[in-house]
């Protein structure tokens, strides 16, 4: 495929149902009410020139570049601010047309540099473009008179620069900052000849800005005034592949811009259905890990973890980890061994890894690094609903009128539907924010909460049943879907329980801190203030009550009618990239691909007579339980896919002591994670870049991930998955992973529709996708329940057991920041790390005082787990007695501090609270330093004799 | 804490979790959970903690356990 920019229809796409029909240059065509001359013009692939407009921002007019004739108007109207009408008869092309359009190039083109031919961006310049188009050969002005030729570029943005003597003026870049992004960082200043843009601070520089560098403006711009600084140094693209991005997930698809081989840039798909065109600064920018010096592109093993690596081939690794299986297996027994799959993996590389374990170890011991974040939400709303998905897609959003944001970051964690979140808040929807953290969402520009409630970490399940005793009480239940649609008996107990006042705001405010006015507000407005959507995150599932509040959010969804329909509904912002497939394609010890419990011998037999095994009917253990199985002595080996847990997973100490007592490790990864300081066995993985395969985003939409070039270490990680399995006897030949998403398929009933062929005919698919659905499924539970009626579940708040005293008198929660992500294998190995180059402590001014501590101070952050050092943050964002820290890099450790509590059902770990004590400190924890030491002795690699 | 430990602590959060059902429907309830949750081996070692009279499992989990070992368990590992 030859290279050429995606088609630019130079304002929005309008949706209205209502068809106008025009003439073009004598040309009929049909097209919405309400689309821009312009647009309909470019949907015939009529060009008309055009400067200030593009379809992703709306028209502005003030270029002068694409004006048309219209019979019985008067004047040259701008196409770009022109709407349709029916019966109008376009022109297009006209001396007269042309003759202004010319003028109008020649004056932008005496004030710009004519330096063409050594531009970056020639050919990829829509000035030479439009220049071209209006036929300019000359300019009659001269290039002597005053211009802005001799400004300086800007190069503090580590991924793009702005040249400012290239600038039109167009204000491409300030609108789409404004109107895509949603953060207002940039300004024309002065007028006329004198406007310019401004990041508005002192030095007036991106870096010192609020930007952050999402590269709207870049794509927005039409000229090489804000260019990828990628283009600058590779050059221009000649092909580009559509895959998704593999960080966060949201889901954004991409153009990955190759020059050969090389990487040039990844421009937002503008027909991806999550993004629509839109991305944040990991997905955009930060792909430079996939050729970092540290990535590890040989396999490798050593017989103890004191010893140092030693590369070895494919072959030898596959035959040393496959013998070494076999052999713990018969030492200890065939629930010894056990495996993890990861959210970063495809689907079909997750599939293949607890099929590995399921068929080949013949256990179920196979979780994912989801219980460490949504095991919850799969529990919550299975029960209530029937099955553990979101109900919405992202583009529901547009159409509610209250957003009701618990425990989620979106502008940190999920950036790019935080955008579109804003767009709707800016058109006037409400929103609700529940967190103990003041997040960017509550107050930034032209955003305002309209009720924050800043609970006390480890309460939610009381503020949310005080929410719903509101509702309950005061009449503002839905009354009619609930008779409808869900279990009125079980309704009734509900709604019994709800109602004591033991559940009233006033009576809980003590334990949760928050005025119960503000509360009732909240829940009025929340039911009454038409479709209100709930949006949640980690906030919500890393406690000890993490299931319980999954069901109470589902109760008020419920009790409210605020399900089945676009606008409403209940959203998990799943983590990372491919959580809800990971959860999908089986990875839970319990159960197999789509949910299905493996003591159910009819899916079960759908297995094994696909198979050909005998597979076990019994739950297998998940990661907290192998890890305790392992220090009793009772689990001895573990693949461990994508993952890091010890980074990531709580109580790093335990962790440790896990993985230190089993005998073989093997490590599936890009780099010597922290995990594989305690392996045997390294097995090199490759990035989302060099391979194919699916991920699963948090609207439940199957996107195709492309292969743009050859995986670095010889094999794609579904490849890696085969050899062993094949080292350990199973027959398996795959050709392509989709071979495997067919098997996927074929065993799965939600899936039954999805192949890589229909995925590439329709861009991306929402399962269920079966013969009911076969185009996917965009909102759930639309007529009726997946698991029939709607289940009420009563949701006792029982507080954690981990609780603050006079040792340990601060609560710490964690979170995210936008420019990292998780434990920050990846980001950190990008220039991201520019804006986090070390996880900060923040604490609330009073707490700081207390201790004398102030801004930039390096503290002690001790809990009864652990402890560990950080440098300090004083700000009000933070309640007093709640400290908050973020875990992306290993130098801290923050989950030295974190404890084993975790939600009842699930296990997964309660992140978000910890008491802990916070004292001066004048350097790192001993842990830190020995952990250093440890480290290094453990990255040790051989050099082989040869190489000497 | 060690895993029999920990085993008993999970069995008593759960409980704790359906604390608002009657007894008999807590009892079953939790050992529902558990058997759909816990791998066979935590569940030998739940069962033994009861037999060993425990003193740390909660009245409502020691019927849960019960149940558990009266009608639920395999002969499992
Ligand atoms: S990169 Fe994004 S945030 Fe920064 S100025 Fe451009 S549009 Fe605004
Ligand atoms: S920087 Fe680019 S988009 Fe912004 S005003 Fe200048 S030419 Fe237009
Ligand atoms: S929002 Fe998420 S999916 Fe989109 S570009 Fe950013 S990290 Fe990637
Ligand atoms: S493109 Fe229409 S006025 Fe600039």
């Amino acid at each position: 495929m030859g290279y050429e920019p995606q088609k630019d229809f130079g304002t929005p796409a309008s949706r209205s149902e209502k068809t106008i029909t025009l003439t073009i240059d004598g040309e009929k065509i049909n097209v919405p009410e309400g689309t821009s001359v312009m647009r309909a013009a470019a949907e015939m692939d009529t060009h008309i020139p055009k400067l200030c407009a593009t379809d992703n921002i709306k028209s502005f007019g003030s270029c002068r570049l694409c004006l048309v004739e219209i019979d019985d108007v008067r004047g040259t109207p701008a196409s770009c601010t022109t709407p349709v009408a029916n019966g109008m008869a376009v022109h297009t092309q006209t001396p007269k047309l042309q003759k202004l359009r010319k003028g109008v190039m020649e004056l932008y083109i005496s004030d710009h540099p004519l330096d063409c031919l050594t531009c970056s961006a020639n050919n990829d310049c829509e000035l030479q473009d439009e220049a071209a188009a209006v036929g300019l050969r000359d300019v009659r002005y001269g290039y002597e008179g005053e211009n802005h030729l001799g400004l300086e570029t800007d190069s503090s943005n580590p991924y793009f620069d702005f040249d400012p003597s290239k600038c039109i003026a167009c204000s491409r870049c300030v609108r789409a900052c404004d109107e895509v992004q949603g953060t207002y960082a940039l300004t024309i200043e002065g007028r006329g000849f004198g406007s310019m843009v401004s990041a508005g601070t002192p030095i007036d520089d991106f870096m010192s800005s609020e930007c952050v560098s999402c590269g709207a403006c870049v794509q927005a711009c039409p000229t090489a005034t804000l260019q990828e600084k990628s283009v600058k140094e590779i050059g221009l693209p000649d092909k580009s592949v559509i895959t998704t991005c593999a960080y966060c997930g949201v889901g954004c698809t991409f153009r990955a811009e190759m020059r050969g081989e090389q990487l040039v840039r990844m421009v937002p798909w503008k027909d991806g259905k999550a993004n629509r065109g839109h991305s944040c600064v990991k997905g955009r920018f930060a792909w430079g890990y996939a050729n970092h010096k540290e990535r590890i592109l040989n396999p490798m093993i050593r017989e103890s973890i004191d010893q140092p690596w030693r590369e070895v081939s494919w072959e030898e690794a596959f035959s040393h980890a496959a013998s070494e299986i076999q052999r713990i297996q018969e030492k200890y027994g065939t629930r010894s061994v056990g495996g993890i799959t990861s959210s970063r993996c495809t689907n079909e590389e997750t599939f293949l890894v607890q099929k590995l374990i399921r068929a080949g170890f013949h256990n179920n011991n196979v979780d994912t690094c989801a219980r460490v974040c949504h095991s919850p939400t799969g529990y919550g709303l299975k029960t209530t609903f029937g099955t553990s998905a979101g109900t919405q897609d992202f583009d529901s959003v547009e159409q509610s009128d209250v957003m009701l944001v618990i425990g989620a970051n979106p502008t940190d964690a999920h950036p790019v539907f935080a955008s579109r979140m804003k767009k709707r808040l800016r058109e006037g929807a409400k929103l609700i924010v529940i967190d103990p953290r003041r997040i960017d969402l509550v107050r930034m520009p032209h955003v305002e909460a309209a009720h924050h409630l800043p609970l006390q970490p480890g309460t939610n399940v009381a503020v949310l049943t005080s929410l719903a005793h509101v509702i309950v009480t005061e009449g503002l239940v839905d009354e009619a879907f609930i008779r409808e649609r869900c279990d009125w008996d079980e309704y009734q107990d509900w709604a019994r329980f709800v109602s004591d006042e033991s559940h009233s705001p006033e009576h809980l405010e003590a334990i949760t801190k928050v005025p119960a006015e503000e509360l009732r507000r909240a829940a009025r407005l929340y039911a009454t203030g038409g479709k209100s959507a709930i949006y949640y995150g980690l906030g919500v599932t890393e406690h000890s009550q993490g299931s319980s509040t999954v069901m109470a959010i589902a109760n008020l969804a419920m009790a409210t009618g605020n399900i089945g329909r676009p606008g409403v509904g209940v959203n998990p912002l799943r983590g990372q990239n491919n959580v809800q497939g990971a959860c999908d394609m089986g990875s839970f010890p319990h159960e197999l691909s789509g949910y299905r419990h493996v003591s159910d011998r009819a899916t079960r037999k759908l297995f094994e007579d696909d198979w050909g095994v005998t597979l076990d009917p019994e739950p297998g253990l998940r990661i907290p339980n192998m890890l305790d199985a392992a220090v009793d002595g009772e689990f001895k080996a573990l693949y461990v896919q994508g993952e890091d847990i010890l980074q990531s997973d709580p109580n790093t100490k335990h962790v440790a002591a896990g993985l230190e007592a089993m005998e073989c490790v093997i490590v599936h990864d890009l780099f010597l994670n922290e995990t594989a300081n305690y392996a045997h066995i390294f097995l090199p993985g490759s990035t989302f870049l060099e391979k194919d395969g699916t991920f699963t985003n948090a609207e439940r939409r199957i996107q195709l991930v492309r292969k743009v070039m050859e995986p670095m270490n010889g094999l794609q990680d579904w490849e890696v998955t085969q050899e062993l399995a094949r080292a350990m006897g199973l027959d398996w030949n795959y050709a392509h992973p989709s071979q495997i998403m067919d098997e996927v398929a074929r065993l799965t009933p939600t899936f039954a529709g999805v192949s890589f062929d229909r995925l590439g005919e329709l861009g991306s698919i929402q399962w269920p996708a079966n013969d009911a659905t076969p185009d996917g499924t965009p909102v759930m539970h639309e007529t009726g329940f997946v698991r029939g009626k709607g289940k009420f579940v009563v949701t006792d708040y029982v507080p954690t057991d981990e609780k603050t005293g006079p040792r340990f008198p601060l609560l710490l929660t964690t979170g995210r920041i936008l420019s990292q992500y998780n434990v920050g294998a990846q980001t950190r190995r990008t220039e991201n790390s520019r804006w986090h180059e070390e996880d900060i402590l923040e604490m609330h001014p009073s707490d700081a005082e207390n201790r004398g501590l102030k801004t930039g101070d390096w503290t002690n952050l001790a809990s009864r787990s652990g402890e560990t050092t950080l440098r300090l943050l004083v700000t009000d964002r933070v309640a007093p007695g709640v400290v908050y820290t973020t875990f992306h890099h290993p130098a801290t450790q923050a989950n030295v501090v974190t404890t084993e509590f975790s939600d009842w059902a699930t296990n997964c770990p309660e992140y978000k609270v910890t008491a802990v004590q916070i004292s001066p400190s004048n350097g790192p924890s001993d842990w830190q330093e020995d952990y250093e030491a440890h480290s290094e002795r453990a990255r040790r690699i051989e050099i082989p004799e040869s190489a000497e | 804490m060690n895993s029999r430990d920990n085993l008993i602590y999970m069995a008593n959060q759960i409980a704790r979790n359906f604390a608002t059902l009657d007894d008999a429907a807590a009892a079953n309830a939790i050992a529902a959970h558990i058997v759909k949750y816990w791998d066979p081996r935590m569940r030998v070692k739940i069962i033994d903690s009861l037999e060993q009279n425990e003193s740390k499992l909660l009245p409502v989990s020691r019927n849960a356990v019960a149940v558990l070992r009266d009608t639920h368990q395999s002969d499992a590992p």
